[in-house]
């Protein structure tokens, strides 16, 4: 029985990609033309309330839906939209009376530095936890941590992240809002850097602590489950340490679900975060969502809804590529 | 022999399995090749090979559990293949499979007792109290006691799985059995007790046995013939006796080569 | 001059939770000289694999040592710590498992899975281990050593698979090799070739071989000596002749007739349907105060019932342990 060629296994990665790019193009059209549409179907428009004041005509009103193409067939308004798209504007804002791009970078680059940290800090902190508590096989310790876990996990992100900003009032070791102090612009790279760093420190915390519970969790089960699979028995039984066989036997046996647990938590990093970003005003993505919703700022809603696609499509894409690198059963079966 | 002699008929069955990722029109694996077979009513046959050799493909094709590329089979002189969905459901009656470690086909959810009866529930013969009452029987005729009627596969043994398989087997009444490695993972001592209780069903109800394994020692005991399966064709079949006193094909002898020997037990037990 | 392995008067029980434990092992013992190959046989059930677990101190958590003593090179085994044992486990006694599919760990190559237990004793460096690693891979029968050492696991046939496996076991070439049933889950004419890998590599390297198996073939071309286990406990020991041709215990007598045997002489399959022993397996959490085999025994008699037999020496280097010789 031969074994894959070297040569090709390349090509074939690439090919594998290339199809997880075409399919993710293809989702980010669809979820485009979806929201599109739920978002026109949901009642009423930017100019809804303008209709409410009695003291703006109806005429006024129809004029300024008919300025802003509001009046014109929706595959008409789509495909305009469409066409923005590829200018990289996203679409008109009402509220703000400007293209939705440049609105939507600064926000969207806070939300990516937010949720990155948050999820960075999460794994990093569930995968040690997870693998000792799977070596602790019972007792109080492990007891002590399984009961942690799930109390965090029944506790409401939004509790927590109320939680915490009550004690950032009362002990004052953290800004309790915003990403900047006043006067950040003057300050030194390297403060400008602290100062970002201090506003970080509260939101990022609330995300862990929501993500974590879960993580270490499945971190925990994997690992559990690769130390009792027979392989690890036999290199025991070789002779090998303990810690080897931990970290070079058990660890990448587990990974492989890890992996796609990853790329799913890559692709959730913007609804996770949303709650977190409107409770601190954090200015990401999230307060400008729920102003744009509230507003019924059309385009403006669209925008971060295609950012959450693309994330969730890259997300999947590099827990496929991960998984690719990581278990040579799965490149087999692409041959 | 003639169509209506024999139960199962196989007239050039070819199963093709394509590669993952190839693109259509390429090889592929090639299972089975223009496999021809007889199985006359009551007969005991084995189909012996190693792996790949195709005989659990072609087990699979003869349950109706695969689609071959081309070729025919026949059952009770039906052409087989022509049945789909609900007309299949006499066949499936008439022919049950047998697997290896019967753990992984009965559902471990369910006791032992209603594993036996599922078949007569989905059938829908008779109340309730019947089907129940059948099933008990079924475990008694497997020599499974009662005490065990209530417990689950995983609480079973590895010979008692095969016994409540063989159980659920029988409810349908069938004409015939595949076992298809069922005695594999069995210690020697319950693969004997199994042949013994197979025996003894096959003589009270005319039952037809198609056995499927790579032991050829265990095989030449238990069927009286043996069909021998290399790379997907039939490339010997013959008489237990007749195979070992003179095996043609290459292949056959290999086997029989690969059968170990040691000393036979002396007739009588030694006096102490 | 001591035995290679001494195994005395061994004591293994499972933890059952509430009641009384279940006895895996009862009162063992046997000696593995040196480059001797011992047999092992039995049922599933009867301690065979307990009994090669306890001697690497990997017995899992409800299994536990009671009493008794095994010795290996006259040093006790049991009374070793972890680290000790670890030095002793892959280097001087080393154990092949069932079922190599699941031995090797699935996402490393198996070059490096060998290696890997030759630099866990040796401290060579990475270049060594591969050479050693390497050579141990052609010794196993391999003959384009350079492309299995880069190849996974699932690239590989089940046999080629065992074979990667006896070349981990054998890397640090140890003096006794526990094998638990080495070929048992592989095709026929691959057993027969790994039956003959495993003379020619017990011969080359002068092993000691603690081998587990159910194939009676094997047990008669390779070992010295076979020892017939049921429920924990040795019944019968003796040259594979004896023990297949003249079986003294009844078990033995009854295990042998459930195998099949194929001669070339085959006669029809009803004379010749393999016996089987009357009876069920016993169940080890509710054994009978007396011998364990008696619920099945056809020879038994009222002694049988009331207390287990002692074991008896009827010949030179024969052993049984049953009421119908003494005991």
């Amino acid at each position: 029985m031969a074994g894959p060629g070297r040569e090709t296994a390349g090509a074939l990665a690439v090919a594998r990609i290339a199809r997880r790019a075409l399919h993710g193009f293809l989702l980010l059209v669809g979820v485009s033309l979806l929201s599109f549409v739920l978002v026109e179907l949901a009642p009423g428009d930017y100019f809804a309330e303008m209709r409410l004041d009695p003291r703006i005509s109806e005429a006024t009103v129809r004029g300024l839906r008919a300025r802003y193409g509001l009046d014109r067939p929706l595959p008409q308004r789509y495909l305009s939209w469409l066409a923005s798209l590829a200018r990289g504007e996203l679409g008109y804002s009402f509220a703000y009376g400007g293209p939705v791009g440049p609105l939507l970078w600064p926000r969207a680059r806070n939300t990516v530095l937010l949720t990155a940290t948050a999820t960075a800090l999460a794994w990093l902190l569930a995968v040690p936890l997870g693998v000792w508590w799977a070596t602790l096989r019972g007792g109080p310790v492990a007891h002590g941590l399984a009961g942690l876990t799930a109390f965090l996990l029944a506790v409401p992100d939004l509790v927590l992240a109320l939680g915490l900003l009550l004690l950032a009032v009362r002990t004052g070791w953290f800004p309790t809002g915003g990403m900047v102090s006043l006067g950040h612009e003057q300050m030194s790279w390297g403060a400008q850097v602290k100062d970002v760093a201090s506003h970080l420190a509260l939101p990022v915390t609330a995300l862990v602590l929501g993500l974590l519970p879960v993580l270490v969790r499945y971190v925990r089960a994997s690992v559990a489950d690769a130390l009792h699979a027979p392989f690890v028995r036999a290199a025991r039984a070789h002779g090998i340490p303990e810690r080897r066989v931990l970290f070079r036997h058990a660890l990448p046996a587990a990974a492989n679900p890890l992996i796609s647990l990853f790329g799913l938590s890559l692709a959730g990093l913007l609804s996770m975060s949303l709650l977190v970003e409107v409770v601190m005003s954090w200015p990401g993505l999230g307060p400008l969502l729920l102003e744009a919703i509230q507003a019924r700022d059309f385009h403006l809603v669209l925008g971060p809804v295609l950012v959450s696609t693309v994330l969730l499509v890259g997300g999947n894409l590099l827990a496929d590529l991960l998984l690719l690198a990581a278990d040579p059963r799965i490149r087999a079966e692409e041959k | 022999m003639e169509a209506e002699q024999a139960l199962v008929r196989v007239c050039g069955l070819n199963k093709r399995y394509a590669r993952r990722g190839e693109r259509r029109g390429s090889p592929g694996i090639q299972a089975l090749a223009d496999v021809d077979l007889e199985v006359a009513r009551g007969a005991t046959l084995a189909l012996v090979g190693q792996s790949g050799s195709g005989k659990s493909t072609l087990a699979r094709c003869l349950a109706r559990l695969e689609e071959p590329t081309s070729g025919q089979i026949w059952f009770e002189g039906v052409d087989l293949l022509a049945l789909r969905g609900r007309r299949l459901r006499p066949f499936r009656e008439r022919v049950q499979l047998i697997l290896q470690d019967s753990a992984a086909a009965l559902d471990p959810r369910l006791s032992a007792v209603e594993i036996v009866a599922e078949p007569l529930d989905i059938l829908g013969r008779g109340g309730k109290r019947e089907r129940r009452g059948r099933a008990w029987e079924l475990m008694e005729t497997v020599g499974l006691p009662s005490a065990w009627g209530e417990r689950r596969p995983r609480e079973l043994s590895g010979g008692q799985r095969q016994r409540l398989a063989i159980a659920r087997a029988l409810a349908v009444l069938p004409r015939m059995l595949i076992l298809d490695e069922a005695f594999s993972g069995l210690d020697a001592s319950i693969q004997a007790q199994i042949a013994g209780l197979l025996q003894e069903l096959r003589g009270r109800h005319g039952l037809t046995y198609l056995y499927v394994s790579h032991d050829l020692a265990l095989m030449a005991r238990l069927a009286r013939e043996v069909a021998v399966m290399f790379e997907g064709r039939i490339v010997e079949r013959d008489s237990v006796e007749r195979l070992f006193a003179d095996p043609r094909h290459p292949h056959t002898r290999a086997l029989i080569a690969a059968v170990p020997s040691w000393p036979a037990p002396a007739a009588k037990p030694p006096v102490p | 001059m001591p035995a290679l392995l001494e195994i005395r008067d061994l004591v293994i029980h499972y933890d059952a939770g509430k009641g009384a434990p279940v006895v895996a092992v009862d009162e063992l013992s046997l000696d593995v000289e040196d480059g001797e190959v011992v047999g092992l046989l039995g049922e599933s059930g009867c301690g065979k694999t307990t009994l090669l677990l306890a001697v690497l101190g990997l017995l899992p958590p409800p299994a536990r040592v009671m009493r008794g003593s095994i010795r290996f090179r006259g040093r006790e085994l049991l009374a070793l710590g972890d680290f000790d044992l670890r030095r002793v486990r892959g280097a001087e006694i080393s154990i092949v498992f069932q079922e190599p599919t699941l031995a090797l760990n699935p996402v490393r190559r198996v070059g490096s899975q060998v290696a890997e237990v030759v630099r866990a004793h040796r401290q060579s460096s990475g270049l060594r281990g591969r050479e050693e690693a390497s050579s141990m891979l052609a010794e196993v029968g391999f003959t384009e050593v350079d492309r299995i050492y880069d190849a996974y696991p699932h690239e590989l046939s089940g046999g080629q698979r065992q074979r990667v496996v006896f070349a981990q076991a054998l890397a640090c070439r140890p003096a006794l090799v526990l094998a638990d049933e080495p070929t048992a889950s592989l095709d026929s004419t691959t057993q027969a070739e790994l039956r003959g890998l495993l003379s020619a590599l017990q011969s080359r390297f002068g092993l000691a071989l603690l081998l587990v198996s159910h194939d009676l073939g094997a047990l008669a071309a390779l070992a010295r000596r076979v020892l017939v286990m049921y429920a924990g406990r040795l019944v019968e020991a003796g040259t594979p002749v004896q023990v297949f041709h003249d079986p003294l215990h009844p078990y033995s007598r009854g295990l042998l007739r459930a195998f099949p045997r194929a001669a070339a002489s085959a006669v029809s399959p009803e004379q010749g349907l393999p016996e089987p022993i009357p009876g069920s397996p016993p169940d080890l959490a509710r054994l009978p105060p007396g011998c364990a085999f008696e619920p099945r025994c056809p020879d038994r008699q009222l002694a049988c019932a009331e207390r287990p037999p002692q074991e008896v020496r009827p010949a030179d280097n024969r052993r049984v342990r049953c009421f119908t010789y003494g005991g």
